[in-house]
Parts: C-alpha cells; sequence; structure tokens
C-alpha cells in the first residue's frame, strides 16, 4: 500500500512524521498572529478608552428602582411625555433602568465629563445599544453594572432595546441628551 | 459479505468503493437525514417569512409571528437540522468508514425516537405560541415547560447516539474490522463526538434547572443561565465546526482525491479544538456584567487563540490536500492550474470549496474579531452578529453537509441524484445568495442596526430613531440574498426528497463514463498512481515553497486581510466615548 493517502484511507502504521517547511512556517505565522490576537486585549485595557469592565455588583429589582426614584427625585429637571429628564452633576453616579418596554429616566449630561452610568433591569434582559453612536452593553436583571462613560460629543442619542424582550421589544426607545460643558463651570463642571 | 443460511444478510459491499456497508446502520443514516432535510425545509420556509419581514418595504409577518417564526428558525436549522445530519455522519463515520457495524440497534432506535419526538414537541410549543422566547430562552422569558421538556429529550436522545459512536469504535476494534490508527476523517468525526458529550452535558446543567423553574420549584439566575447555555449554544457550534472540518476532508479526498498532507498537524489541530473550543460560551458574555476583564479575556481567546490556531491550520492543509492530491495526478504547471482544472461542475466540489473560502474568510475572520473583548462593545446583539454566523454555519457547515449529501445519496441510499443539471448550480445558488447575505447584514449591522427586532423604523416607538437611508437600501440586499439562498436551500431539499425516494435505482456505479446523476468523483474515481509516493516525494523535493505552492499564497492574502479587518475595527472602537 502507498504511504501517500487521503483522509479516507487508514493512515500507515507510522504516521508522527516531520511536516513539510512550508507547513511549519504556516503554522508559526498563525501561532504569532494569535498572540497578537490575544495581547490586543490587556493592551487596550491599559492604553485604550473602550473597555467594558466597570463597577460590577449584584442588586434586586426592588433596591435598584429605589437608587433610581432617589437620583431622580434628587436632579429631575423636566419631563418629556411623561419620562423624567434628569440632570446630574458632573462625576456623579447616574442610574438607567430597563423594563418592559422603557428606559427610565432621560439622562441629561454634559461633554467631557465621566460619569458613573449603572444599568440594571426589572424584569426580562434587555440591551443597550445608544444610538447612533452603537455602544451596546446587556442589561441582566439582579445585576448591576456602573460604566465609567465619557460623552465626547454633544447630541440628542437614543437608546434602543437589542435583547428580544418580549411583544413590545420593538418600542422600547429611550433618549440621552449631551450638551455641551458651559463656559462658566458653576458648580464644578468640565474638568 | 456475512451472510449466514439462517439470517438474511447483514452487510452488503459497495460497488464503488468496495467498503462493507452494515444494513441496519444503513438505515439508521437514511432516518436521521431524512428528519434533518425535513427541518431544513421548515427552517428555510421560516427563513423566507423572516428575510420579508426585516425588508422594511415588505415588512410581511405581524410583531408576535414574527418573533414566534425567528424562534422556529433557530430550533429548526441550528439545532434539528444541523444536529440530525451529524448524528448521520457519526453513524457513517463509525461504520461504513471502517468496515464496521452499528451496535445496539435497539437502543439506536430509541435515541432517534427520543431526538424526534423532542423536536416535535419543541415545535408544537414555538408555533402554538407557547414559547415564544427566542432560540436562547433566556430566563427570566417563560416558555411552557414542555418546551424545555421537548429540548431535554432532544438531547438526551442525540447523547445515546454519541455514546454509541463511541461503543462502535471500540467494538470496531476489538471484532478485528478495523486495524491501526482511526482515518483522519473519522477522526474528525470522533473530535466531533467528543465536543458533543461537553455540549450536551451544558445543555443537560442548564435545560433542567430551567425545566424546573418553569414549573416553579427552583430558582435560575440570570447571569449563570446565560453562561452555561451558550456552552450549550456556542459550543454547539464547535460540534458542526469539527463535524464539517472532517467532511472537507473526506469531500476532498471523493472528489480530487485530497491526500493528509501531514497526519501530525492535522490530527494535533483535532486535539486543538476538543482542548479549547468549548470556552466560547464567553463570545456572548463579553459585555455582560456578571464576569471580570481576566474571565473575559481568557475564555473568549479559547486561551490565548488556540482553537483559532487550529482553524487556521485545517484552513491551510485542507486545501493543500487539495492541491497535492491534484498535482499528484498531474495537474501541476503553475500555482493555480490545479485550481482553475477542478471538477467546478461536481457539487460535491463546488460546495467543498465555497465552504472553505466563505467559512475562512467571511465566517472566521469576523468571527475572531466580533468576540474580541472590547470590539464586542460595536458589536453585540446588532445584525453583525447573525451576519456572522450564517457565514459560518450556513455557508461554512450546512453547505459541506449539502456537497457531502451528493455523495451519500448515490453511495447510501443508492439512487441517481436527481434533477442532475439544477444540483450542478444549486451551491452557486446558495453560496453567492448567502455571501451577498452575510456581508450586507455585517455592514447593516455596523450601523447598529438590532438583530432580533420587528420594525427598526420605530414607527410606535416613543421615541424617534431615524436609520441612515443607506440601512433601508442593505437590509433590502439582506432580502435579496436570503431569498436566493432560500431559493438554493429549496432546490436542495427537492433534489434530495426526490432522489430519496423517486430516484432511480443504482445497483452499480458506472465508472469511466460520466452518468448524469452520479458525482464526477465516483464515476471518474480520483485514483492516484502506483507510483504516487515517488511522485508525491518529488512535490515535496521541488520547491521552498512547498508541495502545495498556491494554497501558500492563498493563505497569506486569507492573513493579509485578516489583519486588515481586525484593525479597522479597533479604529472604529476607538471613536466612540470613553467607556471603561
Amino acid at each position: 500500500m502507498a504511504h501517500t493517502h487521503t483522509g479516507l484511507d487508514t493512515p500507515p502504521r507510522h504516521w508522527w512524521e516531520p511536516a513539510h517547511r512550508s507547513e511549519k512556517v504556516w503554522v508559526g505565522i498563525a501561532f504569532a498572529w494569535c498572540m497578537v490576537l490575544f495581547a490586543m486585549m490587556p493592551i487596550w485595557h491599559w492604553k485604550g478608552g473602550q473597555n467594558p469592565s466597570g463597577i460590577r455588583s449584584r442588586t434586586t429589582p426592588v433596591a435598584f428602582m429605589e437608587r433610581v426614584q432617589e437620583f431622580i427625585t434628587q436632579y429631575q429637571v423636566g419631563d418629556d411625555r411623561g419620562m423624567p429628564i434628569v440632570a446630574p452633576p458632573p462625576g456623579s453616579d447616574i442610574y438607567l433602568v430597563a423594563f418592559s418596554f422603557q428606559w427610565m429616566p432621560i439622562l441629561k449630561l454634559q461633554k467631557d465629563v465621566e460619569y458613573t452610568l449603572h444599568l440594571s433591569s426589572l424584569d426580562v434582559n434587555h440591551g443597550f445599544s445608544l444610538y447612533p453612536l452603537n455602544v451596546n452593553f446587556q442589561v441582566v436583571p439582579g445585576y448591576d453594572y456602573g460604566l465609567r462613560v465619557t460623552p465626547t460629543a454633544a447630541g440628542d442619542f437614543r437608546i434602543i432595546c437589542n435583547e428580544f424582550c418580549g411583544i413590545g421589544h420593538h418600542v422600547m426607545v429611550g433618549r440621552v441628551i449631551v450638551d455641551d460643558a458651559p463656559a462658566v463651570a458653576g458648580a464644578g463642571g468640565g474638568r | 459479505m456475512t451472510t449466514s443460511a439462517a439470517s438474511p444478510p447483514v452487510f452488503r459491499t459497495c460497488p464503488a468503493t468496495g467498503r462493507r456497508v452494515h444494513l441496519p446502520a444503513e438505515r439508521l443514516i437514511k432516518v436521521h437525514a431524512v428528519s434533518s432535510v425535513v427541518a431544513l425545509l421548515v427552517g428555510a420556509i421560516a427563513a423566507v417569512l423572516l428575510v420579508l419581514t426585516r425588508w422594511q418595504a415588505v415588512h410581511l409577518l405581524p410583531a408576535d409571528w414574527f418573533y414566534r417564526i425567528l424562534g422556529v428558525h433557530g430550533m429548526s436549522m441550528l439545532i434539528f437540522f444541523i444536529i440530525f445530519f451529524e448524528m448521520a455522519v457519526l453513524i457513517f463515520a463509525s461504520t461504513v468508514l471502517i468496515n464496521s457495524r452499528q451496535p445496539a440497534l435497539r437502543t439506536s432506535w430509541l435515541a432517534y425516537v427520543l431526538m424526534l419526538g423532542g423536536a416535535l414537541m419543541v415545535e408544537w410549543m414555538m408555533w402554538s405560541g407557547r414559547a415564544d422566547v427566542l432560540f436562547t430562552s433566556y430566563v427570566p422569558l417563560r416558555a411552557d415547560p414542555l418546551f424545555y421538556l421537548g429540548v431535554i429529550l432532544f438531547a438526551v436522545g442525540a447523547l445515546i447516539t454519541v455514546g454509541i459512536f463511541f461503543a462502535s469504535l471500540v467494538i470496531a476494534k476489538r471484532e478485528g474490522r478495523h486495524e491501526g490508527s482511526l482515518p483522519l476523517v473519522v477522526y474528525g468525526a470522533m473530535t466531533a463526538a467528543i465536543i458533543a458529550v461537553i455540549t450536551l452535558v451544558h445543555g443537560a446543567a442548564i435545560y433542567m434547572p430551567t425545566y424546573l423553574w418553569s414549573l416553579g420549584l427552583m430558582e435560575v439566575d440570570p447571569q449563570v443561565y446565560r453562561m452555561v447555555w451558550w456552552g450549550l449554544g456556542h459550543s454547539s457550534q464547535q460540534i458542526n465546526v469539527a463535524a464539517m472540518v472532517a467532511i472537507w476532508y473526506m469531500l476532498g479526498a471523493l472528489t480530487v482525491g485530497a491526500v493528509v498532507l501531514n497526519e501530525k498537524i492535522s490530527r494535533s489541530a483535532f486535539v486543538l479544538y476538543i482542548l479549547f473550543i468549548s470556552m466560547a460560551s464567553a463570545h456572548h458574555l463579553l459585555v455582560d456584567p456578571g464576569m471580570g476583564p481576566a474571565w473575559k479575556i481568557v475564555n473568549t481567546s479559547y486561551f490565548m487563540y488556540m482553537a483559532v490556531l487550529a482553524s487556521m491550520i485545517h484552513g491551510f492543509t485542507v486545501p493543500a490536500g487539495m492541491e497535492l492530491g491534484m498535482r499528484l495526478r498531474g495537474f501541476t504547471q503553475g500555482l493555480f492550474d490545479w485550481l482553475r482544472r477542478a471538477p467546478w461542475g461536481d457539487p460535491g466540489f463546488s460546495s467543498l470549496m465555497f465552504s472553505v473560502v466563505v467559512f475562512g474568510f467571511v465566517g472566521g475572520i469576523t468571527g475572531v474579531t466580533i468576540g474580541t473583548e472590547q470590539i464586542n462593545i460595536i458589536v453585540h446583539n446588532t445584525l453583525r452578529v447573525p451576519g456572522h454566523f450564517h457565514a459560518t454555519v450556513v455557508s461554512g457547515t450546512a453547505m459541506a453537509f449539502m456537497g457531502a449529501t451528493y455523495y451519500l445519496i448515490p453511495l447510501i441510499f443508492r439512487r441517481k441524484v436527481a434533477f442532475w443539471p439544477l444540483a450542478k448550480v444549486q451551491p452557486y445558488l446558495f453560496a453567492g445568495g448567502m455571501l451577498v447575505f452575510t456581508l450586507s447584514m455585517t455592514f447593516a449591522g455596523s450601523f447598529g442596526v438590532p438583530r432580533r427586532h420587528w420594525d427598526i423604523s420605530f414607527s410606535m416607538a416613543p421615541f424617534d430613531v431615524q436609520f441612515s437611508p443607506v440601512v433601508d437600501v442593505l437590509l433590502a440586499v439582506v432580502a435579496l440574498g436570503g431569498l436566493t439562498a432560500a431559493t438554493g436551500a429549496f432546490a436542495f431539499i427537492a433534489i434530495a426528497v426526490a432522489s430519496v425516494f423517486f430516484g432511480e435505482r443504482l445497483e452499480t456505479i458506472p465508472t469511466g463514463r460520466a452518468v448524469p446523476g452520479i458525482p464526477p468523483g465516483l464515476t471518474h474515481p480520483p485514483r492516484h498512481a502506483d507510483d504516487v509516493d515517488e511522485r508525491n516525494a518529488a512535490l515535496h523535493a521541488v520547491s521552498r515553497l512547498g508541495p502545495a505552492p498556491g494554497t501558500l499564497v492563498l493563505v497569506f492574502v486569507f492573513l493579509a486581510a485578516f489583519v486588515l479587518y481586525f484593525y479597522v475595527n479597533w479604529k472604529v472602537l476607538s471613536f466612540l466615548w470613553r467607556i471603561g
């Protein structure tokens, strides 16, 4: 029987043989590329500006909703069709809660200021998708995802729900407003 | 042929390949393959309804039916079509390919009945609106308990068949039906079977608690559900990868006489799959609150991309084996003469090539890129995700399975392939449509268009959302690509059903002349000359580029595309708000 064989044939008794140089070179290059792929993630945590790390903790729907209510009472500046608009001070912890089929409240933020955005859900999984920027995070009931965000552009943004949450999934849209930082920093605005 | 006087013959000898075919195994292969094609039909009808709904200008289904049909599409395709076919492949590999028999026939049939019963139960629950939870059924979305029970029954059936697969490898050895190492194709099938065990254990670990939860008997944490469920959901795609690669090696051998470049390298790559590929659950949790960066980085990279390395190895050895197989048979001109003069009219070969190329260039590159921890921020739950996995599991796995079917029909069902001219163009239709579909879906997703969404015009939402007009065009192109691919799928189903139930019977397979309905790889088997070892040594010695220089050039083109796509995504990511 010939030594050269196909994948359907029983291989010859001794098949642990050295590969041709060309094959070894490809395996070596592929391995090196895999190391580059891997290294990029820690490097971006170190040098890059966009990482899904955050301050993560357990919560309950009741506790999180209480915190959201408190946050709204403290900083509400108006409303849009019944949904409160909240303008928190720069640098503060801000809260956004998802439930079928709404995002509450509307956040009014300042450009180039860092906030800690807390996300959670009262019922099922929801998907936080900031439009038109295309920033996406999973919102899981029972978990508080605290992300440090710094808006780098002013505008009127939308939050689309992109995790299927039930029959009203496609009407679940929230709103984030980002204003240019005030020229005169009143209460410690800007940096 | 073991024929005793008292009992009917249990084996037949294949006239084309000379292999011994265990008749009870053959019957099992047939029922699994037919069940698979029926599931494909259900899934393909669902696919048409879905693309016609997401095409905003048509917007066919009402919201409740859109989500319901989306669930039907996912379960029918990703679970029932694929796993029924894989069970057929496992039985085929552990009997026909090593001249062995299927043991435990009664248990084998019991396993099949469990799978069929489970599948029917799940379909019934979904179609009747009692399981509007989509494919992923994320807790605490709740379905009827029978939905979870149906999945459990299906998984248990599959697990039994996988167990019998291992038993039959042992029995083949013990009964002396097979000696020496397993053929590479069987080794690949065994890899798929091992990954299937890992996957199905995850399935049991999540669906049993969830079943109890649906009955009100226990709690299931939503984040834990997501982690363990994806141990089933993503790892099952890795069964597909391993089975698909095994089929690549098989179709290469059947169509162009592809040889194994180096057993050591190819087998080691399969071992890398077993060791690392099941960590992919993390791909779905990269922007989740439950896990930290270290966990995400280690897991999403399959421990430093060792499973990606395995795919990059197969991505070289499969086409290189085909190139060498062609060169050994005299197609030695230039770099790409072997490719030009390959049997493009053989649907087994064209399916194989499209499967390799689209899986690698589209599915593989997008998959690794979007599975990067930070890049996932601009990808999670957008259309880029289905754009990616339709390139792997549909253009890759399903296309390879279709190619294999064109050979299984004459070899196992012993019929001619019906509608032969249609069969020759079917891979082009399916792969072409799928390519347009996946690319346009990926582009639409990069605008932030969500997946699993009934109405991105947001006509009933409290705040307006205006996507770029480009998105409307892209979604129309998605629909056209999807409809073309669905046409290809329907053509495949028509060919398979007509061949299997009404096809012309084949007692022998004539060689030396082309016969419509029999793939050229069977009528003109790509046999190697007697001096094949000398030719092989000469081809290895002739150039520094090795025995497959054309493939070496192609894989470097692939690597360049990979590097480019990867870093373009980092660049796009860097434009976002600061997040951390």
